[in-house]
């Protein structure tokens, strides 16, 4: 476990903007499962919890989702799934249990940027900006190429989009890491594709992804299946070696183009 | 820099607490601390669902949170619905799903928590929910089984009551 010296409860962004540049030591406190793992020494704990952060809001044109919105929200907001179908829920739903996605923050995941994430591998394929309290609002692809530095992640946004999503994976066992992950969108006749867990960080494929019409035939759906192990690179680690990403990248694309068109 | 507690008040089992705690206190340390030792940590890592209670009525991790964070919230532990959790225990029992017993109170707190959230779970929908829970003595289908008897036997009394209301069936048939 970290340690803390102090607990504040934010009063205002502006504070928590203040806190967290007074002092290197001082952090944000997201909902802590990951961080707790740790045992860095910290000074002030910045708690963002009182900020209304937590809400998925529908603000006409597209929704917003507030960093402290726990995981489970992204799985059961009707919201969400009105808007942009399963992907979102089906992404989330494997990460540990239900108590654990209670506590666990879409903000603390997007800006710890793991490569084996979910919800981020999720969330490109629904052109999703990330609004920073300092670095302002950029795309989540272009923050991806960035390192964690010391900002305040404070919301996402998402368009609202007549999209067709599917989420595929495969793991160990129901709850474990995913081996490999791939998130789809289908929007008329575009396609978006991310995979992720390559062990290295999700990525969309828009070579692969601009290979299928709107409702793609077997020999559509092979090449895409064959482009996807060109376009990206795939590595092994101790979930699984790079031969074994490459069988399951070419199975989950393929995998997914059909449950959208099913 | 100088250590400086937090002052904390928060309902337990609806009673209220004020407490000075360090800043890094996590929730199951203050509540074992209260005396709530029915609340268990398994690991170390957020994985095995043992010290589950409710904030706000939602289950959640109290391995996994801080102590801080509950402040001006409330916090229900098994000792809180004790009437329900030993209802449920005779279904464990019944099933000898109850074995070394240590993972008992997170579990039950998490599947209170699932008969008050999901509509007629289906079996799929009840491995779902309780994915994070883990019990390293039973290999789960005795307590598939207790659980399954416990939600029926639960809507077998809600529909004896409501149809018991209306027109108590007429006595010898046809
Ligand atoms: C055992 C375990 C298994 C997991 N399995 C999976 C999985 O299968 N799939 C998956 O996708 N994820 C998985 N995760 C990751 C998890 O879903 C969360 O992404 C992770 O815990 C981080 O979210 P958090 O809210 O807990 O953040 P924290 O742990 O609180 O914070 C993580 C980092 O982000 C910073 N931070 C948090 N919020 C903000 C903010 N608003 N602005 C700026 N900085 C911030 C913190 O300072 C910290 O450096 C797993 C994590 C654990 C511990
Ligand atoms: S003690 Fe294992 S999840 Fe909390
Ligand atoms: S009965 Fe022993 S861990 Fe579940």
């Amino acid at each position: 476990m970290f340690e803390l010296k102090e607990f504040i409860a934010a009063q205002s962004l502006d504070q928590a903007d203040e806190l967290l540049h007074r002092d290197k030591k001082n952090v944000i406190l997201g909902g802590l499962l990951w961080m707790r793992m740790g045992t860095r020494q910290f000074n002030t704990g910045i708690d963002l919890s009182g900020l209304g952060l937590h809400r998925i809001t529908d603000l006409g044109d597209h929704i917003e989702i507030g960093a402290m919105t726990p995981l489970r929200q992204l799985e059961i907001s009707r919201l969400l799934a009105d808007n942009f179908g399963p992907v979102l829920r089906d992404a989330v739903c494997h990460i540990v249990g239900v108590q654990f996605r209670n506590l666990a923050t879409v903000g603390g995941s997007v800006f710890s940027r793991f490569s084996f994430s979910d919800v981020i591998t999720a969330l490109l394929v629904l052109d999703t900006r990330v609004h920073l309290f300092r670095g302002g609002q950029i795309p989540l692809a272009d923050f991806l190429e960035t390192s964690p530095g010391r900002d305040i992640l404070v919301k996402l946004t998402i368009p609202k989009q007549d999209v067709d999503t599917a989420y595929v994976c495969q793991r160990k066992s129901a709850a474990d890491f995913p081996i490999l992950a791939a998130a789809l969108a289908r929007t008329g006749s575009a396609w978006k594709i991310a995979v992720g867990a390559r062990p290295s960080r999700a990525t969309l494929a828009p070579k692969t992804a601009g290979l299928l019409s709107e409702t793609p035939d077997k020999t559509q759906i092979d090449a895409a299946g064959n482009e996807i192990l060109r376009e990206l690179t795939f590595g092994g680690n101790g979930q699984g070696s790079r031969e074994y990403r490459e069988h399951l990248a070419r199975v989950l694309v393929k995998r997914g183009i059909q449950k959208i068109c099913s | 820099m100088q250590l400086k507690n937090f002052s904390i008040s928060c309902k337990i089992n609806g009673r209220t607490y004020e407490e000075n705690i360090a800043p890094d206190r996590t929730l199951i340390e203050f509540l074992r601390g209260l005396g709530f030792l029915s609340v268990k940590q398994g690991c170390d890592t957020s994985n095995c669902g043992l010290c589950t209670v409710w904030l706000d009525g939602t289950p959640v991790l109290s391995c996994s949170m801080l102590a801080a964070r509950a402040n001006g919230r409330a916090i229900t532990t098994i000792e809180g619905v004790q009437e329900e959790a030993t209802a449920f225990a005779g279904f464990m029992a019944a099933q000898g799903a109850d074995q070394c017993g240590f993972c008992s109170p997170g579990l039950v707190m998490n599947i209170l928590a699932m008969e008050r959230e999901l509509d007629d779970p289906t079996p799929e929908d009840i491995k779902h929910y309780l994915a994070g829970n883990l019990c390293r003595c039973t290999g789960y289908a005795s307590q598939m089984r207790a659980i399954e008897a416990y939600l029926a036997a639960k809507t077998a009394k809600t529909a004896a009551a409501t149809t018991a209301a209306p027109a108590a069936p007429a006595e010898g048939g046809a």
